[in-house]
């Protein structure tokens, strides 16, 4: 009889002590997570916190984490400082086109590249892929010198246009990854009802695609928001200019007024976290799309 | 050809006429005129004259700045980029696991990567104040006086490697959706022979990925020789210098002075460092990126 009970009562605390061994691994982990996060979320909350602050509390020491009076002012005023709205809808513009043609161009030519039987398709396809090797600056000079000659320079031309022709094979190759996941039958069938390509490609192709749509959305507004060298080199009036550049000239013009700079900064990055926390899902979903995971 | 291939053919180019277009306006020609400009005088103002192997000649022989550039972005490539792709695999690591709340943490440590670089360059120059900075004054609680950061010569690249440090989840979220795609009876093999759990890491994990660390590895060499915004921002490649790294040389070249043409000659060497470095990794990779040909 005490040989079984000891049996059962070794057999328990193997369980619990699994158990145990579980749990004790969740909070070491867990510790380290928050340990690293908040060091990570640091430089972004002392973004915060020096934004809301009055100059005196800036630079006070040792720092003050919660400011005390907290200036709400700041906000309005650092969009005062530079011509923030003008900005704001320079911004916009070139945004919105880039998102149209993030969304209509690849996917015209990825349906060319991979719904379509014809020879020499794969060549030229390769011969896309690699122009991802060429260094831009290789091409930089010469585009903006065509576009000097154009009289271009100076307008949000440069900044939208290109957008149109393909955007980029990157994206090209995204979205012929997704639409080679489509069945064929489905393409089969609207040829023998005697549908056309462009038929196929608008009612058939794109309402099926709609996440990888997406994701090159988020991506051309990501992209096109946080654009830097390109509104660099081809903007020169400053009323062209866009938020990122808008920025740094703030930073050149105003360097020591940090609670304006900071709280100019975070009204600048929200919309990237913003679409970041709208667009989660698909955004994981187009990295993870890509096929680069080999 | 029957007249449906024919057709096929036709609407084929139809759709990819765009790009082809594209490729001919923004690739092939400038690439064409940037070897063309390499060899002449260009300021925009005049027409290009043509000047022979002059530029690569100053490059090479007279030009300390360019020498200078090339050494500071070969610093980044030798310490700059392993500690990114180092980092960010850790991180991927950590958050592969199965702990609870994984979303929230994963969220915090990426979204510091897709903020716009202007506005986190700002926020680095002001954290590393040597006087008001946050990073000086946590220093400080330790009795530790920090150094001048982006101000010191000595410094300013380390301080950039570790700015850029915070933008590592870029490079996390894609190990991260590899990690993910791990065979898991492959790590429930490896539990059956009793492997540790490092050696489950060494023999089923690093291989798996290898593909991927590869592919982050060829795109921050790339990256590393590119404008770097951050630097444009923070340092505009001072002091004394010590951030001139090669993209940004080549774009004071280009934009602020107005050399096209010597500006293109960099680009062209560029290019050529760029390529054989692909080589060299591409021709190492068979020795330890492992590609699984079963299936697909």
């Amino acid at each position: 009889m005490s040989l079984l009970v000891s049996k059962y009562e070794s057999r328990e605390p193997w369980k619990l002590r699994l158990k145990r061994k579980a749990i004790i691994r969740e909070i070491l982990l867990q510790c380290l997570l928050i340990f690293l996060g908040i060091t990570f979320l640091l430089p972004f909350l002392w973004m915060i916190s020096t934004s809301l602050k009055s100059n005196e509390q800036i630079f006070r020491f040792p720092p003050v984490w919660i400011p005390n009076p907290v200036m709400w002012s700041n906000y309005p005023k650092a969009l005062q400082y530079f011509p923030f709205f003008r900005f704001l809808s320079n911004t916009l513009y070139i945004t919105t086109f880039n998102v149209i043609a993030a969304i209509f161009s690849p996917s015209f030519v990825a349906y060319g590249f991979s719904r379509i039987k014809w020879p020499g398709r794969d060549i030229l396809f390769l011969v896309l892929l690699s122009t991802m090797m060429i260094p831009s600056q290789v091409t930089m000079i010469p585009i903006f010198v065509m576009f000097k000659k154009m009289g271009w320079v100076g307008t949000f031309r440069p900044l939208i246009i290109p957008a149109f022709f393909g955007g980029g094979a990157f994206s090209i190759f995204l979205m012929r990854q997704f639409f080679m996941t489509i069945p064929q039958e489905l393409v089969d069938a609207a040829k023998v009802d005697g549908c056309s390509h462009l038929y196929i490609y608008w009612r058939i192709m794109m309402p099926l695609s709609k996440p990888a749509i997406a994701t090159l959305g988020v991506f051309a507004f990501i992209g096109s928001w946080r654009d830097f060298l390109g509104p660099l080199i081809y903007l020169q009036d400053e009323r062209q200019y866009t938020l990122a550049i808008g920025l740094r000239y703030f930073l050149t013009q105003y360097g020591a007024e940090w609670a304006y700079l900071m709280a100019a900064s975070a009204v600048v990055s929200l919309p990237m976290v913003i679409a970041f926390f709208l667009a989660q899902k698909t955004f994981i979903q187009g990295i993870t799309f890509t096929g680069i995971k080999g | 050809m029957t007249r449906l291939e024919k057709r096929e053919l036709r609407w084929g180019i139809f759709f990819i006429l765009p790009w082809i277009l594209g490729f001919i306006i923004f690739t092939a020609y400038p690439i064409i005129m940037s070897f063309y400009y390499s060899f002449t005088d260009y300021s925009i103002v005049q027409e290009p004259f043509w000047i022979g192997l002059e530029n690569y000649r100053t490059l090479i022989k007279a030009d300390d700045l360019f020498w200078k550039s090339l050494k500071n972005t070969f610093y980044m490539l030798g310490f700059g980029l392993p500690v990114n792709l180092l980092v960010g695999l850790g991180l991927a690591l950590l958050l592969n696991m199965k702990v609870k709340a994984m979303a929230v943490h994963r969220t915090i440590f990426y979204l510091p990567s897709i903020l716009p670089e202007v506005a986190t360059a700002i926020l680095w120059v002001w954290l590393f104040n040597p006087q008001y900075g946050l990073v000086n004054a946590i220093l400080s609680w330790f009795g530790i006086k920090g150094p001048g950061w982006l101000a010191d010569p000595a410094w300013a690249k380390p301080t950039l490697i570790l700015m850029g440090l915070w933008g590592a989840g870029g490079g996390m979220i894609i190990y991260l959706a590899s990690l993910q795609d791990v065979p898991q009876e492959l790590y429930e093999a490896a539990e059956l022979d009793g492997a540790a759990g490092w050696q489950k890491l060494i023999n089923v994990t690093l291989p798996m990925i290898s593909p991927v660390i590869f592919f982050n590895l060829i795109m921050g060499i790339i990256g590393t020789f590119q404008f770097s915004v951050q630097t444009f921002v923070a340092t505009g490649g001072g002091p004394a210098y010590s951030t001139m790294f090669y993209g940004l040389y080549l774009y004071y070249n280009a934009f602020q002075w107005w050399k096209m043409g010597y500006a293109s000659a960099m680009a062209w060497i560029l290019f050529l460092i760029t390529l054989i470095m692909t080589l060299i990794v591409f021709k190492s990779s068979a020795r330890w990126v492992y590609y699984h040909t079963g299936g697909q």
